[in-house]
């Protein structure tokens, strides 16, 4: 019962969701379901800070290296929840203080770091060691100056190409056409991919939500 | 020698890319931003919606990408109460309520628009995809209330406003999923309510395809493209001030490509 159930669970839902998107008269059933996902989706949040709460103490009761870490981000999860339950989000609150003037800058930090890293792995491991890495190596240069007013500034010293648009050839050349056609190969594969997959769990072939079964 | 600068040190890197941000946002280049066609389209688009009717903007981006996400936010919403369309404010991103706050407070006051009369932020909802939907079956039982948990009736911008079909435009501000494309892929593609959108540089590319196929009315991808709105409604922000940097650090990373090509067949040939 422990697999049937859920399985049942999962091909009626499945099932249900595409015979309402098909048929006009089942709008009224669409329309519950996907008010009930809004609701089943609220509770995801709750089975996150569960699973953070399982995964960190496991961590800190073992005392495995960095363990502090996981206190820190403990300590963090339960006082910025608590301040938000108990004294509002709103703005003057101290759960807004610590969203302005904690979270907003150490996100922006993390996130800007990525430069650093960028530069680095760049200088490490982008060789033109074949045509094609050449060819890509090309194309980046010209879509990384291409996309800042110093590379048209320099694009206007040129000779002869100055009289041709950087912003077209960016814009117009490589995005819009040989990227476009990269990503448009990309999407429909992975559509494809993704209407297999949703098959193979419709019908109870694969089953994530089983634990990776 | 060689051996030495191919494995070079890379916090020296790292000082060179620092100094390489930092030097041009202390003394600004102020060089031009030339304005790309996906970028002119939006502000042409929004030039010809009448004066009263409804934009919906939906914050779908955090803290850490909001230097790059902010500015295109706060240059379509200048623009928008610029030419007094009303504005309804959501987001699919937790921190997105947030960022909307922010983005109203700055151009609220600047234009003095009153809330609840000329923009409403109606604050997060989960479930990505099905909640654009669920705008487009009916806005009110999907936002209820405001941010502030005050029912939505109680405000006059949302008079009569049922779904998209109130909606001349929607504009996505997106960091990645959801965003910009589940607005295309539903509110766009089911519900036919135009769509512009910014994201980040790194999502761009992925964009481009709805773009060629006109399903969106145009894209400010990364700081370079707010850049360009700011251009468009004449104003130097925090995105073409930021261009400055971005351009000396764009230019560094090309001279070490190179510089490390060059080692690398020096090496060989050796």
């Amino acid at each position: 019962m422990k697999r049937e159930i859920p399985l049942f669970v999962c091909v009626v839902s499945a099932l249900a969701m595409i015979i309402a998107y098909y048929s006009p008269k089942l709008d009224w059933m669409d329309d519950m379901l996907q008010k009930w996902f809004l609701i089943i989706a609220v509770f995801a949040f709750i089975l996150g800070a569960i699973s953070i709460i399982l995964v960190n103490g496991n961590r800190i009761s073992k005392q495995v290296p960095g363990w502090g870490y996981n206190v820190v981000l403990l300590i963090g999860l339960f006082v910025t929840l608590g301040l938000g339950i108990f004294g509002g989000i709103d703005p003057k609150t101290p759960f807004f203080y610590i969203f302005t003037y904690i979270f907003t800058p150490l996100s922006a930090t993390m996130f800007s770091l990525l430069a650093f890293f960028i530069a680095s792995a760049a200088f490490r491991a982008f060789k033109a060691k074949t045509w094609e890495a050449t060819l890509l190596l090309i194309a980046a240069f010209i879509v990384m100056l291409g996309r800042v007013p110093l590379g048209e500034l320099m694009w206007s010293w040129l000779p002869v190409l100055k009289h041709y648009s950087l912003n077209n050839l960016v814009e117009n050349w490589i995005m819009g056409c040989f990227n476009t056609a990269g990503q448009r190969a990309i999407l429909l594969g992975a559509s494809v991919g993704l209407i297999s997959i949703s098959l193979k769990i419709l019908l109870g072939i694969e089953r994530p939500y089983m634990g990776g079964e | 020698m060689l051996e030495k600068l191919a494995n070079l040190d890379r916090r020296i890197i790292f000082l060179f890319v620092g100094l390489a941000v930092l030097i041009p946002i202390i003394f600004p280049l102020g060089l031009p931003n030339a304005v790309s066609q996906p970028v002119q389209n939006i502000y042409d688009f929004v030039e010809t919606i009448p004066e009263g009717s409804l934009v919906f903007i939906s914050f779908d981006y955090g803290p850490s990408t909001k230097i790059e996400c902010e500015p295109m936010a706060l240059a379509v919403t200048k623009q928008l109460f610029r030419r007094n369309i009303k504005v309804v404010g959501w987001a699919l991103w937790p921190e997105g309520a947030s960022m909307a706050r922010n983005v109203f407070d700055v151009t609220g006051k600047e234009y003095n628009k009153k809330y609840g009369v000329d923009y409403i932020n109606l604050g997060y909802k989960a479930g990505g995809s099905i909640t654009i939907k669920e705008i487009g079956e009916d806005i009110r039982s999907t936002f209820p209330q405001d941010v502030d948990n005050i029912s939505i009736d109680k405000y006059s911008v949302m008079d009569g406003v049922k779904n998209y079909k109130n909606f001349k435009l929607g504009v996505s501000v997106s960091a990645g999923v959801p965003g910009l494309r589940e607005y295309i892929v539903v509110a766009n593609s089911i519900f036919g309510v135009p769509i512009a959108g910014g994201c980040t540089a790194v999502s761009a590319p992925e964009m481009y395809p709805y773009l060629n196929s006109k399903q969106m009315v145009g894209l400010m991808g990364g700081l370079k493209g707010a850049a360009e709105y700011e251009t468009l409604m004449n104003y130097v922000g925090d995105a073409s001030k930021g261009m400055d940097a971005q351009s000396i650090a764009h230019l560094l990373i090309v001279l070490f490509v190179i510089m490390s090509n060059i080692i690398f067949f020096m090496q060989k040939k050796k």
